[in-house]
């Protein structure tokens, strides 16, 4: 059943990204250049996305426990660190050189190019090198 | 202003908000893209990967259902689908710049814990200081880049 859970939840996710247009990378970087031609669409996307999602998480914790699940995992630290904050600053350039964050590209597989090819698996590699830094404590 | 898409972003949007609604409400789980699928892939957690899974098939099946669907859903995604039913867009870029790009996102939202679904839509639906923090950096940066690809690099386009 978690299974089944998991394949909904990846494809209302999924079409999500398709119908607002996200799995178009000239969207996503004409949104993300002010200077231009400002296409406004992703910050409704994100917009509905949040509001959506803030009820109904308000909605789903006044449960216990998931349906299918023992408990609620969230992340706890409150801490501001170098990882995140670095972390964060190296996607956001990735982000603005192809107009792909993670979802949109893995998404796309469905049109695969070479330049699509070529930026998953690089990103697998980046998720595995992440994993090669150590956290400092 | 291009209403159209706009309320396409919405529709999208909401659907992406309820999608992450959904895995919290069943497994208990934040909805985050680079955490669900750079953990399947680099982890393999022992009796947590069969839902990280199906999840990452979910999403690759999902424009190939918008695409069979083509008709139908043209009336309402639109633009989102061109005149060939086409839902994906082509790549911003050569093999080159991707490789460099691709290895940024990852590395990046690796080390940050998080990309524009699991810190943008999920953390900033927990009111999450990490999430907003770690959202702000990652728009003002990418905001930053093409603007230095597009208008100084570029010359303006």
């Amino acid at each position: 059943m978690k299974t089944l859970m998991g394949y909904i939840a990846g494809l209302i996710f999924g079409l999500g990204l398709a119908v607002s247009g996200m799995t178009d990378p000239a969207r996503v970087l004409g949104f993300l250049d002010l200077a231009g031609a400002w296409d406004p669409t992703l910050m409704f996307v994100l917009g509905g996305a949040v509001v959506t999602n803030f009820i109904g998480y308000r909605l789903v914790f006044k449960r216990t426990a998931p349906i299918y699940g023992e408990a609620f995992q969230l992340p706890t630290r409150q801490d501001l660190d170098a990882r995140l904050i670095g972390g964060s600053a190296l996607f956001g350039i990735g982000w603005g050189l192809s107009g792909y964050c993670p979802g949109p590209a893995i998404a796309s597989i469905a049109g695969p190019t070479m330049p699509l090819v070529a930026m998953l698996v690089a990103m697998v590699a980046g998720w595995f090198l992440a994993r090669a830094i150590p956290a400092r404590s | 202003m291009d209403w159209s898409s706009s309320l396409q972003g919405l529709a999208g949007g909401v659907l992406i908000g309820l999608s992450a609604t959904w895995l919290m409400a069943t497994l208990g789980r934040i909805a985050g893209i680079s955490g669900i699928i750079g953990n399947l892939i680099t982890a393999r957690p022992k009796g947590d990967s069969a839902w990280r899974l199906t999840f990452l098939l979910g999403l690759i099946s999902s424009p190939l259902v918008v695409m069979l669907l083509g008709g139908g859903l043209g009336n309402v995604a639109g633009g989102a689908v061109d005149a060939t039913g086409r839902v994906i867009g082509e790549p911003a870029g050569g093999v080159a710049l991707m490789l460099v790009a691709g290895l940024l996102v990852g590395l990046g939202t690796g080390l940050g814990s998080g990309c524009t679904s699991g810190h943008g839509v999920c953390g900033l639906s927990r009111l999450s200081v990490r999430s907003m923090v770690a959202t702000v950096t990652f728009l003002v940066m990418a905001i930053i880049t093409v603007f230095v690809v597009r208008h100084v690099i570029g010359g303006g386009a």
